[in-house]
């Protein structure tokens, strides 16, 4: 099969049980994309696919022959770093980092879900005109961090968002 | 000549500041090598097959059937085991492999190492082992069988129909350690006002999202490198030493990125089965814990049962406390003597009381074994004494901080175990600034904001609101007579025509910024902004445990020390270049006291480098004496007071809190950041022992060993906080600085009950609090 990772394009040949997860860390040797649970309950594997964030351990490699697959590795730009990864550490947005690749994954699949309007479970009346912490909550609730970062990943992010829409935040 | 040693923080990235992780960069992106990302060619993987009892007799096992299967390349068992065949911390007790019989569910019986972890796995459960049960011990009251576990009042100890002594877990009995206070006169005072409480916490699980996992790499010389995830590298080395009967220098540990800690790596999990499978194959093994794994491969937070008697006079101060504190320490040791050790000299909190009579004991039983995990003994304690002063607040009518002011210890204050506080304790102070906090608005209608959230199980009918308050003290740094010591090796050099400083510990980073804080002491002792931190390893002294709140004081301490004696050589270099003077080192000057700046430091280096490796201690302590509990067996206390906001659901008893207001001495915020990490991180872990957060044990078995079941604060339950940092400087540390890291995590948890049951009016006696709590006594109301 052919897995297209970060912009590039790799030839597998996979045992068809084999993970996203297991594929990007024991055959391409990307192991940014972290094991914490392996079924989904921690979000540390999160990737992007096709823009999409994804649990990397709960999709089987063989499904995803063709898309395109971002993961922690991907994201800055010729040692740029993606701005979220810069907001994570200009808000020390993690203490182990075990979670982070995941958290940052899920944090820019999250910025683009609510640029395309995606509402969340708190959104009520309609798209907000902007993040708050309340929606940034809700919406990376699906990434565990037992370090308890959390007070700094939310500012990080709004940050993020801020810049994004020209605004500066406190 | 004479020499200054004056440091004045002009340099860049010094103490005091933030800089950024050194390794902060690496771990966003992914690079930052954890001990679950090593891999290496022609490496094999190893697996574990465990015991499905808590305890049985083993009769017999059968490795031949996963020999057989392809791919396998070594299946060992304790006749395996080159050396000897028990391990620990303080007593070695814990079979590296489970030999005659089993003591709890998930005890290594057999190891495999193969081409394929699923290989591996596979293997390990064609292996056939014969287990002849036997009905475990679970009840650490059933453990002791009842000898002490007497009632602190004139009521009969709960003895039910199952109530009897059982068979010992170990051959000398089920009690690991009891420890006694006596101080004043316990037994015969009597006071006007008495409060009593029955207390239990849960076993907690310090859940780090990194599991267990390392890279064993046979060597040449016939020993083994160990590249892993841990707490403190030399002490894992003596207990593989003593393991795999090699000597210690043959056995060289490199620390691997740690996926958090919290207590978890103290003991040794898959140290010495990677370097068996390693040295028998002549192969690198990798092994790596699942998550289920995990629950079963590392110690847990010990229960604790504890029944209080606190006495007082009319106007609230205290007369006496009466203590029994039970801790189930599981089927071996760990650290169950020190957890003993600080439930018991803290067990009554910061707070003068002249008369106290406590009795801890750690006990064996065939649960998990529990040992280390943040605030040890100190948490379960807080957990009781703060439900009784607020008990006691309440049959005297004074508010919670009233009664926690008006006992609170100050410096000077001589603690049960007659040790002096010598160093600043604003107890008072702490609970005068968060009561000054401002409050959160009153309970929010919009439904996203009630207990149950988005589930929309509310329109606010039954929610009230509740506050609460609670302090607790910690002990920083090894106690009762321990050795405690850290290793730095400091070279100065010119890198280009630049001076760089190289810091070598042996200290574990865990994610609490001891990498950063190593170098922001080195910039400032020595002026030099260029510092750079060497992977910790065996190959420098050892920098003793990554736990009990003692890094940045007992390595910070040794870094300190060794920039010290290096700043020493270079003054004498600087003597004799510019004649005999004071000198100080400052962004990469060489300032005379007299003259200002005379040169640059990297004209000093011209000469070589210079070069010192040094040990340093903190003020030695006493043990206790077993009777009384007597002796100076702290170096030092830290002190943190929270208050919490809660809504409850009194109907469908939910929780959710709304906001936790901290505030810490931490004596000298040696990096801000840093500090409010560890306040941040602290107190959500106390918001899990609180609300949720359980390994729940039925007759000695697991029910929840995944993320699923173990429930842990996620960014929707942590609220916000406020926090206020207090720097009250200790003489008699580096800096003047105080531990940081357990602090909060021993606080949160009581405030958070303490505003539960001002919210609904229950007497909660047991963390975590479950909704059943809440709505059964809302029932019988």
């Amino acid at each position: 099969m052919q897995l297209h990772v970060n912009g590039r394009l790799h030839e597998l040949a996979l045992d068809n049980r084999t993970t996203l997860l297991d594929a990007l860390r024991e055959h391409l040797g990307l192991t940014g994309s972290k094991k914490g649970c392996d079924h989904g309950q921690c979000g540390a594997c999160t990737v992007l696919v096709d823009g999409r964030r994804i649990n990397s351990c709960l999709a089987l490699a063989v499904t995803l022959d063709g898309v395109e697959i971002r993961t922690i590795e991907g994201l800055s730009d010729d040692g740029a770093l993606h701005p979220v990864q810069q907001a994570f550490l200009d808000r020390d947005g993690f203490q182990c980092g075990y979670c982070t690749p995941g958290q940052i994954c899920s944090a820019v699949g999250m910025l683009d879900e609510f640029d395309q309007g995606w509402p969340s479970a708190v959104t009520t009346g309609g798209q907000p005109a902007a993040l708050d912490a309340g929606e940034v909550r809700e919406r990376m609730s699906g990434n565990l961090c037992r370090c308890g970062a959390y007070m700094n990943i939310v500012p990080a992010i709004l940050d993020v968002a801020d810049a994004a829409a020209g605004r500066s935040s406190a | 000549m004479t020499v200054s040693t004056e440091v004045r923080n002009r340099t860049a990235g010094g103490i005091g500041e933030s800089p950024v992780r050194p390794d902060g960069t690496f771990k966003v992106t992914g690079q930052f090598a954890y001990s679950s990302d090593l891999w290496m060619d022609g490496m094999l993987w190893g697996a574990t097959l465990r015991s499905p009892h808590p305890r049985a007799r083993i009769t017999s096992i059968d490795v031949g059937p996963a020999l057989k299967l392809a791919g396998v390349s070594a299946v060992l068992t304790h006749d395996d085991v080159p050396g000897e065949k028990v391990y620990g911390l303080e007593i070695a007790d814990q079979p590296v492999l489970a030999f005659d019989e089993v003591r709890y569910q998930g005890e290594p019986v057999v190891i495999v190492a193969a081409d394929h972890p699923e290989t591996a796995r596979r293997a390990a459960a064609l292996v056939v082992v014969d287990y002849e049960v036997v009905e475990p011990v679970t009840d650490p009251r059933e453990a002791v069988g009842h000898p002490d576990w007497k009632p602190v009042h004139d009521e009969p100890g709960e003895r039910t129909a199952m109530s009897r002594d059982r068979a010992p877990v170990h051959p000398h009995g089920n009690i690991v350690r009891h420890q006694r206070i006596r101080f004043g006169d316990p037994d015969a005072v009597t006071a006007d006002v008495v409060v009593q409480g029955d207390y239990e916490v849960g076993m907690q699980d310090q859940a780090f999202l990194g599991p267990e996992s390392g890279l064993a790499v046979p060597a040449d010389d016939g020993g083994v490198d160990l590249y892993v995830a841990t707490q403190w590298l030399h002490v894992d080395r003596r207990q593989m030493s003593g393991a795999l009967a090699l000597p210690e220098e043959k056995i060289r540990l490199t620390l691997a990125g740690v996926g958090g800690a919290f207590g978890a790596r103290e003991d040794l999990s898959m140290q010495v089965h990677a370097c068996m499978l390693a040295l028998r194959t002549g192969r690198p093994v990798k092994m790596v814990y699942s998550r289920e794994e995990s629950f079963f491969g590392h110690v847990h937070r010990h229960p604790a049962l504890m029944r209080y008697e606190h006495g007082a006079d009319r106007d609230g101060r205290l007369v006496y406390v009466r203590a029994h504190i039970l801790l189930d320490g599981g089927a071996y040791t760990s650290s169950t003597p020190a957890v003993v050790g600080n439930a018991s000299t803290l067990g009554v909190g910061p707070y003068d009381v002249p008369n106290v009579g406590m009795d801890c004991w750690g006990v064996y039983t065939n649960n998990p074994p529990c040992g280390a995990m943040r605030g040890f003994g100190a948490v379960q304690a807080a957990f009781g004494y703060e439900s009784q002063m607020d008990k006691l607040a309440a049959a005297v009518g004074l508010s919670p901080v009233e009664i926690r002011t008006l006992n609170a210890v100050s410096e000077g204050s001589i603690l049960p175990t007659g040790q002096r506080i010598d160093s600043p304790a604003p107890v008072a102070e702490l609970m005068h600034r968060l009561d000054a906090m401002p409050l959160p608005g009153s309970v929010d209608q919009d439904i996203r904001l009630l207990p149950g959230g988005v589930s929309n199980t509310t329109h606010g009918e039954g929610v009230r609101r509740g506050v609460g308050y609670a302090v607790g003290i910690k002990n920083v740094g090894f106690s009762e007579g321990f050795d405690d010591y850290s290793t730095a090796r400091v070279r100065i050099e010119l890198v280009g025509d630049e001076p760089s400083v190289l810091v070598h510990t042996a200290a574990v980073e865990v994610g609490q910024g001891l990498v950063t804080v190593q170098a922001q002491i080195a910039r400032s002792e020595l002026g030099v902004e260029r510092v750079t931190v060497a992977a910790a390893d065996t190959q420098v002294g050892s920098g003793g445990s990554t736990s009990a709140s003692r890094q940045t004081y007992v390595t910070g301490g040794a870094v300190r020390a060794g920039c010290a004696a290096v700043r020493s050589s270079l003054f004498e270099r600087a003597a004799a270049r510019y004649g005999p003077g004071e000198f100080r080192l400052v962004a990469g000057k060489v300032e005379s006291l007299v003259d200002g700046v005379v040169g640059d430091i990297a004209s000093l280096l011209l000469d070589g480098p210079v070069e010192h490796t040094v040990q340093w201690r903190h003020r030695p302590t006493q043990p206790l004496d077993e009777a009384t509990g007597r002796g100076n067996a702290h170096v030092q206390w830290a002190f943190c007071a929270h208050r919490a906001v809660v809504d409850v659901d009194v109907e469908l008893g939910l929780i959710r809190v709304v906001e936790l207001a901290c505030v810490q001495d931490v004596g000298k915020a040696m990096n801000p950041d840093a500090v409010l990490g560890q306040i941040h991180g602290g107190s959500a872990q106390g918001l899990g022992l609180a609300v949720m957060e359980e390994v729940q044990v039925v007759d000695g078995k697991l029910r929840n060993p995944s993320f699923t079941d173990y429930l842990m604060p996620t960014i929707m339950d942590m609220p916000p906080m406020r926090v206020e940092v207090l720097e009250l400087a200790d003489p008699h540390s580096p800096y003047g600085l105080r531990g940081v890291g357990e602090p909060p995590t021993i606080s949160s948890t009581p405030a958070i009950v303490a505003a539960v049951r001002a919210a609904s009016g229950v007497d909660l006696k047991r963390v975590p609090i479950r909704p059943e709590h809440l709505v059964a006594a809302a029932l019988c109301h």
